[in-house]
């Protein structure tokens, strides 16, 4: 190899780096600043925006963590994203099923009408939703969250389980309907066992836009027993304007749950929040 | 956002055995599902959607003919297109479209590019690139309203993080980062970035690698240099994939909303406003849920039109069983 070759591979692995390390710390500075300001103080915070913290101060975090509201945030917001995802996962592979392997007079035209559903931002019905959530006394219940997040979640998981239902093989159907399986036994026994990796994907939809939800519960839950934690944050942060750190605490450990099961589940969550992008 | 069912159609074009309605369903199907059956498959998901979705939908379209506060039984004072025409001397209105504008411009022009660039980056073989990939995405990964909490106090008016961080390169200033109407705009799409450049970066690095190498070995042999294989095959193949985040990326921003309005409600002086947050102040703030539903319409109006022109005109080729989702992205 001579020795411009060799510059060059120098060079282009040390601007890579480069590049790389400044994208890094673009990302990386806000979050940093969140989980160490969580340890200071203000006055620390003040004068030491950018050291560790010195002392570190832990009371900000069990703090947060000694108080109810946060817990009761955390368990709403998981309620509410298990039991939206629920609905929609099963809602929707019960109508992709039938969109996918039967026949029947209408079919394109209702799969038309769900498939539409995407053009609706949901900000555009949230006004009537309020109204409507009124007259069906939901405000205040965490129906009356899960309910829409369900609905308007249909169309995007339809569309994504029928393309895949559709691509089973009729095969496996013949054989189990010679073994007198009907469709209700075929659909809950063969076709979703064998559907785990794309319920999987339209799972993670469904629990992320429900865990991220703030326009909807901001409308329906005025009252803070069934506050979630997006709306337990914003709230916390009116109360202790004045007290940055107390803030940052509270807000690294809102972020803390789905940083862990990105760490976790990071190919599932990748796959399943850009699904929508590149494929159906 | 899809258009057409069949859009999904070539997946299963290639398994004719799986599809209904061929040779084989007489064998398969002896017994075709009855109406009640179907029924029981289908109702579920209609009785939701129609309830939730297409009632409210139907509904904004019909109020926002009225001049209602929502209060008491059903709207009733007919106006016509009134709120539509007041809308359209709004300078709020107007001022949210000249802003959706703005970002739309700039992701386009700083946002995407930057993606692809980092997608380009990541895509070189290097130690530790694939854990560069993970942290990348976190932002993507985090609730927006608790994003928007955070960088309240990072761009705080009162020698916040960002304060700090300039003078620690020599610049003492105490910033209006959020209170400056002529800054607002641009510490948002600043903070987008951050949060949604991530998402691109991924679908670009998944296109990038779906080339197969194959085809640069070919133009090398032929004497193509760096930029030329740059320009000749990696642009024209991830064509597809660069329209796709465009349009992802317009759709995301019409709707912007948790973000703007956690930061700064659409302050100051609707300085930072957007389309869904005027809509939710007038609706919520001041009880004038028709002209609020005008205003909803006109949002769902913009996207339809800007999705069915983009359709038409840019992705028409690409969409091969392509679905855009609506959730994706902002910005």
């Amino acid at each position: 190899m001579s020795v411009n070759t060799l510059r060059a591979k120098v060079l282009r692995s040390t601007g890579l780096y480069v590049a790389a390390f400044a994208t890094l710390a673009f990302v990386a500075t806000p979050i940093l600043f969140a989980a160490l300001g969580g340890f200071k103080d203000n006055q620390q915070l003040r004068e030491n925006a950018f050291g560790l913290p010195s002392p570190w101060n832990w009371a900000n975090y069990t703090d947060v963590l000694a108080a109810e509201a946060f817990w009761r945030q955390l368990f709403n917001s998981v309620f509410i994203a298990l039991v939206t995802t629920f609905i929609v996962v099963a809602a929707s592979a019960m109508v992709a099923f039938v969109f996918a392997r039967y026949n029947f007079r209408g079919r394109e035209g209702l799969f038309t009408l769900f498939a539409a559903g995407m053009m609706f931002p949901f900000a555009v019905a949230v006004l009537p939703l309020f109204i409507i959530l009124r007259t069906f006394e939901l405000l205040n219940s965490p129906l009356g969250v899960i309910l829409p997040q369900a609905a308007f979640g249909l169309p995007l998981t339809i569309i994504i389980l029928r393309s895949f239902f559709r691509a089973i093989p009729g095969e496996v159907e013949e054989a189990a309907t010679i073994d007198g399986a009907g469709p209700w036994r075929f659909f809950t026994q063969i076709l979703l066992p064998m559907s785990r990796p794309v319920l999987a994907t339209v799972s993670v939809l469904a629990l992320v836009g429900s865990w991220n939800s703030y326009l909807l519960p901001l409308v329906v839950l005025s009252r803070p027993t069934w506050w979630t934690l997006p709306l337990g944050v914003t709230q916390f942060q009116g109360q202790y304007s004045s007290e940055t750190a107390k803030v940052l605490a509270f807000v690294m450990l809102a972020m803390l749950p789905a940083l862990i099961f990105y760490a976790f589940a990071e190919r599932h969550l990748i796959s399943g929040l850009t699904s929508g992008g590149t494929k159906g | 956002m899809t258009l057409k069912p069949q859009q999904a159609e070539p997946l299963s074009r290639s398994r004719p055995a799986g599809r209904v309605g061929d040779k084989p369903r007489r064998a398969r199907t002896g017994r075709r599902p009855g109406p009640v059956t179907l029924a029981v498959f289908i109702i579920p998901a209609l009785v939701l959607f129609a309830l939730f979705v297409l009632v409210p939908v139907g509904f904004a379209g019909y109020t926002s003919f009225f001049r209602w506060n929502g209060l008491g039984g059903l709207p009733n004072d007919f106006i016509g297109l009134d709120n539509f025409r007041t809308l359209l001397a709004d300078e709020v209105f107007l001022g949210d479209l000249g802003r959706l504008a703005l970002v739309v411009g700039l992701s386009i022009v700083v946002q995407l590019p930057l993606a692809f660039g980092l997608a380009m980056l990541l895509h070189q073989r290097f130690p530790g690139r694939a854990v560069f990939r993970l942290l990348f995405f976190v932002p993507y990964v985090l609730t927006e309203a608790v994003t928007a909490v955070l960088f309240g106090l990072i761009f705080s008016p009162r020698r916040g993080f960002a304060d700090a961080l300039l003078a620690s390169v020599g610049v003492d200033a105490s910033i209006g980062w959020l209170s400056d109407r002529s800054l607002v705009m641009f510490v948002i799409f600043g903070i987008l970035t951050w949060k949604f450049f991530g998402f691109h970066m991924i679908l670009y690095l998944a296109a990038r690698q779906n080339i197969p190498d194959e085809l640069y070995e070919a133009a090398r042999v032929d004497g193509a240099t760096g930029p030329q294989l740059f320009r000749h095959i990696t642009i024209p193949l991830m064509g597809p994939t660069v329209r796709i985040t465009v349009f992802l990326s317009v759709i995301g921003t019409v709707q912007l909303f948790d973000l703007v309005f956690v930061l700064t409600h659409g302050g100051p002086f609707h300085a930072s406003e957007t389309l869904a947050i005027t809509m939710y102040e007038e609706g919520f703030g001041r009880n004038q849920i028709g002209y609020a539903s005008a205003l909803s319409i006109a949002m769902f109006l913009i996207s339809l039109v800007f999705a069915l022109g983009y359709q038409r005109l840019v992705l028409k080729r690409d969409l091969q069983g392509a679905l855009t989702s609506t959730e994706g992205s902002k910005a």
